[in-house]
Formats: structure tokens, sequence, C-alpha cells
């Protein structure tokens, strides 16, 4: 199996706009690909393996060196600082992560609390600002916390803004733009260094031009 | 806190049972032999050291080192690395007149966990230290001994990228307009950050020659050719003689025989910060991290009032055993099973057995429950039971 190379493609949102472009990259990637139940599937032309994983979890895979490459949103990267080589900025799944709470409102002064889905990455921010406040781990529909009371401020991830315009929240502060990543393990960049920057140089051509 | 399970240990660190024991030693022996016919001299230092000495000296973050405080209150750590205690103790007790010293090591090292849990806090390393020879011989022996021992083990297939921190430094600094960006640049190489590196490129404001050469940096990997590539990256002046170091470095690297191990990689920097020039890692494809990694340090010796400078590696034991896989174990060969009227003979036996060099468990059969599982465990069992004659099973 070692003349595999182990790509980790995140399921969900991203996973379309990934193969759409590893197959303009002109890699061979059958289309039933899409729609299949399976979690690895061995492409046997491209002698690729695609491992379909748990956004989130893609840099762990490519930390352990299971996965040789993955494709991961910058955000995932933030909040987990794992021991990955970035290499390219495929500019997909563009989003942006944001403050956001009920209008006219403050961080309450007395218990100022924070729910998010990135605790690590909120807490940096708000230490960052000088602010004190509890974070508050949620794992989804974070937009609740406001509404409920949990907490006066959510730190997520906004792509198009609908989903807090329906819920009645707004923008409070623009922390950091977010796109899927294309990264790669330390020792596999080094060890398969020239399938890697094969894959660097096809993937780039196509980014360049969006 | 809740009550701690009798069996609990301190987070990351682990029993090692002797099927594994016996693995790890004979891997550790197969590389300390192997420094030793180099002429290196194996050494010690304490487990535990000052925060403020070794501590600091020793360029890993503070988040990393696992500290404690002595009886008057003065905060220690536990050894996080061996270069420092070892430029330390050379500084100090061993180095006459600045002749070149050999020193070996095979310790263990501490560093605080907090990711992921289990992860070891606890490992042993293998290195050596050359300290006081300054010349390109010196790095060269390091990456040749480094291959030596590790083709000693029974690891098949593993490679060795070459460095040159150096080189960065001069780079960026004939680009770049002062410290702080040269600082800021190498960060984003050291957080293995090529997005973040090129994006800051642009904000810089620089020609289009001079940012395409910190572009081109980032493509300084391969073999013999990325040596003139990475020279006409340079302006003349102190910088081609780094690039002439890494030429003479290769030529020893061809000389030993051993360049087929070696790729070259300018984009290669280490966040132990004491690193000065030629610097390495050691891959195997069965683990994701390096196994080992080295490199000239010249400046640690000041610290402890020496100017000399030194250069070494370490190979992480715990990650080469990963990589090795099962060895099959030397279990003890020889069992006698004795009855207690027998119980004389049988010792005789054992006490001539063991003068051969046989590793030899002599074991009353009163305390065996089930006979045929406990002798599985040895590739030969003697019975001195009753008045029959001895059986060989």
């Amino acid at each position: 199996m070692t003349d595999y190379l182990t790509i980790a493609m995140p399921k969900g949102r991203i996973f379309r706009e990934a193969v759409h472009l590893l197959l303009k990259a002109d890699y061979q990637i059958p289309t039933e690909i899409e729609n299949s139940r399976k979690l690895m599937i061995d492409v046997e032309r491209e002698k690729l393996r695609f491992i379909l994983a748990k956004p989130v979890d893609i840099p762990t895979y490519v930390e352990y060196g299971v996965a040789d490459v993955g494709i991961a949103g910058k955000d995932v990267m933030l909040e987990e600082e794992r021991e990955v080589h970035e290499l390219l900025d495929l500019k997909i799944s563009p989003c942006y992560i944001a403050v956001a709470g009920l209008p006219n409102t403050k961080i309450n002064d007395v218990m100022p609390k924070v729910a998010t889905k990135y605790p690590r990455l909120a807490a940096k921010y708000f230490r960052e600002q000088g602010e004190q406040v509890e974070i508050i781990k949620l794992n989804g529909s974070i937009e609740l916390a406001p509404i409920m009371g949990l907490a006066q401020r959510i730190v997520d991830i906004v792509s198009t803004g609908r989903t807090l315009k329906d819920n009645g929240l707004v923008e409070y502060d623009h922390i950091v733009n977010i796109t899927s990543r294309l990264i790669v393990n330390p020792v596999k960049y080094r060890l398969q260094d020239n399938r890697i920057n094969d894959m660097v140089v096809r993937l780039n051509q196509i980014t360049q031009g969006v | 806190m809740g009550d701690l399970f009798t069996f609990e240990k301190p987070l990351g660190l682990r029993d090692t049972v002797p099927h594994i024991y016996e693995m790890k030693a004979h891997i550790e022996s197969c590389i300390v032999e192997e420094m030793k016919r180099w002429g290196y001299r194996l050494i010690e230092t304490p487990t535990i050291e000052y925060y403020d000495t070794i501590g600091a000296a020793s360029a890993l973050p503070d988040e990393k080192l696992l500290k404690l405080l002595d009886y008057e209150g003065r905060s220690l750590v536990l050894r996080p690395e061996m270069t420092a205690p070892i430029a330390r103790m050379a500084a100090t007790r061993l180095l006459k007149e600045n002749q070149p010293l050999r020193l070996a090591y095979s310790s263990y090292v501490y560093r605080a966990q907090h990711k992921s849990e289990g992860t070891p806090a606890e490992f042993k390393q293998i290195g050596v230290e050359c300290i006081a020879d300054n010349t390109v011989s010196a790095d060269g022996e390091m990456i040749a001994l480094l291959i030596a021992t590790l083709e000693k083990t029974a690891l098949n297939t593993f490679q060795i990228s070459i460095g040159n921190i150096q080189f960065v430094r001069v780079l960026f600094l004939q680009i770049l307009e002062d410290e702080e960006q040269t600082q800021t640049l190498t960060t984003f190489l050291y957080t293995k950050n090529d997005v973040g590196y090129r994006e800051y490129i642009k904000t810089l404001s620089l020609s289009s020659k001079n940012e395409q050469r910190l572009l081109d940096f980032l493509k300084l990997r391969g073999h013999e050719e990325v040596l003139e590539k990475a020279s006409a990256l340079l302006e003349e002046g102190e910088g081609k003689k780094v690039v002439r170091q890494m030429k003479k470095l290769w030529q020893v690297m061809m000389d030993y025989g051993v360049e087929k191990r070696i790729k070259l990689d300018f984009t290669l920097v280490s966040q132990m910060n004491y690193y000065s020039g030629v610097l390495f890692e050691v891959y195997s494809d069965q683990v994701g991290f390096p196994i080992g990694n080295g490199g000239r340090y010249d400046y640690l010796f000041n610290q402890f009032g020496k100017n000399t400078g030194a250069t070494g590696f370490a190979l992480r034991l715990d990650l080469l055993v990963e990589a090795i896989g099962y060895l099959n174990s030397n279990k003890p060969r020889l069992c006698i099973l004795f009855s207690e009227d027998r119980r004389k003979e049988a010792y005789h036996m054992s006490k001539e057995k063991r003068a051969q060099g046989l590793h030899v468990v002599l074991q009353d059969i009163k305390g065996v429950t089930h006979l045929d599982t406990y002798k599985d465990q040895y590739e030969e069992t003697i019975l001195l039971i009753g008045d029959a004659e001895r059986t060989n099973t």
C-alpha cells in the first residue's frame, strides 16, 4: 500500500467542492465517490486512497500520518493547533469567524459568557482584546445561546449571514477569514515529496484562477 | 478531583512489560554499541535540574517543561532534553583547551503534554554530542553516524533531510528590512505555514525580484542540484560561505557513500532555537513524526562561559520501536521444574547451565497450577520430578 497516497477528505459541506477541485486538477476520480457511503475509497489508476472523515478530525489524521495529506478548513486548524504543514490555500468554502449576539446588547460585565464551537480560538480572541470571559463549549445550533440567555455573545462561522439573521442576531466583530487548506504530514512532506509537489502544482494552477 | 484508581499513573507515563522492555533494550544496545565503536563515551546527568539554568538553556517552550519546587521553594525542571545539560557538564568539567570531545547518552527526558491524553511525557533519547570540533567533517560525522546506528537496527527505510538555519537567516536579512520581519517570516517556517508565509510576503511591498527570491526559497528541496539554486538566491558576501559549507558537506556525504539516504531541504528549521548552522531530521514512513533530529549549535556554550561550537543528534527510542515494529523477543530459554526431593539436583543443574551463559528459570512444580501453559513460555523445559530419570520436553 505504500505507493498509495492517502487523502483525508472532509465529509459534508466542503466535500463536494473539494472533489470538484481535484477533478479540475485532472485527478481521475469516479463521480460515484460523492454518493458513496464508504469511508475509505481506493482509486487504483491514480494510486490514491480517499478517507472520509469529520472535518474537525482531518488535521488529526494528518498529524499522526495515517493520512498523508488532507483538506481542512482553516477554522479547524486554528482550533486544533495540530502539527501539520499548511501548503496551499485552496480558496474553497470561503467564510469567516465572527462574534455575534442579540442587537443592541453589551457583554455582561458581571458574568460575561461566550458560547462557541471553537473554545480555543474564542478564548484567544477575547484574551487579545483584554476581556475576561467565560467560554461555554457547544457542539451545534450556537445561535440558540444568546436567545436562551446562556451567553451574551457567540463565536461562530458565518458564510452568508442567513442563519444569524433568521435568528435575530447581529455581527459584532469579524475575527478571521476562513477557506480550506491543503495540509500534509511533515514526515510525508519530505518522504513523498515528488507526489506532493505534483499535487501542489496542479492544485495551485486551479486555485490561482479562482 | 475524583479519587485515583490504585493502578493509575500520572498523565503520559507508562509501564514497560518484559517483552516490550526487551525490544527496547535490544534496539538501544544496537545503537549505543555503534556509537561506542565510533569512539563516543557514555555519560549521565541529573534527571532534575534548576529551571533557571537548564530550563532557560533548553530552548523548549515553557509550557513543555515539567516543573517542581525544591524544599527552599526554588523551581526545578525534569530535564526536557540532553543537549543543554551536556553542554553544562562539558563546559565545567571536561573541556580542556577546546580539544574535540565525543560524548554519548541514552537517557529519559520529560515533556509536559497538554493536547492529547496519554502522549508520552517520558521517553528515552539516545544521542551524541561532538563538542569543540567546528569542521564540516564533524557535521558529516553526525549524519554518517546517525545512518550507521539506524542501519544496525532492523529499520529498513529511513531518510534524512538536511537544512541550514544560517542560510535562512542570511537570505532573509539580505531581503528584509529588519530583525523583526526576519523573525516573523522564520516563525511561519517553523509553524509550517506556507500559506501564511506567502501572504506575509505580499504585505511587505518588496520588489518583484525579492518577492520571487522568497517564493523560490520554499522550493529549495531535493538533491545536489538544490545547492546551485540556493547559491543563486544569495547576493555575494558572507552568505555564499554558507552554501560553500553545504557543498562541502554534500561532498563528505558522497565520500562516505551515504548520499542515497539524504535529501537537502533549506526550508527545514527547528523549534530548538539554539541551532546555528546545519540541522537535520530523520524520518521513517512507519511513523508520522520525525524519529530523530540534530544539528550544529555554536552559541549554547556561551551560556556556560565557553566560546566553542558543537554538533550532535538524538533519536527517540519510543518512536524507533514503533517504526521497527515487533521483534522476536528472546524469552528465557530454559526452565527446570523440580519436585521438592530433587531440589538440590535441580539447583546444581541450573548453576551449571547458567555458567554456560543460558538464562535458566528454576521453578518448584508445586507452585505451578497449569503445567502446559506454564511450559509454553520456554523454549525448553526440564522436569526433575520423583524417582524418574529426567525428562526433556
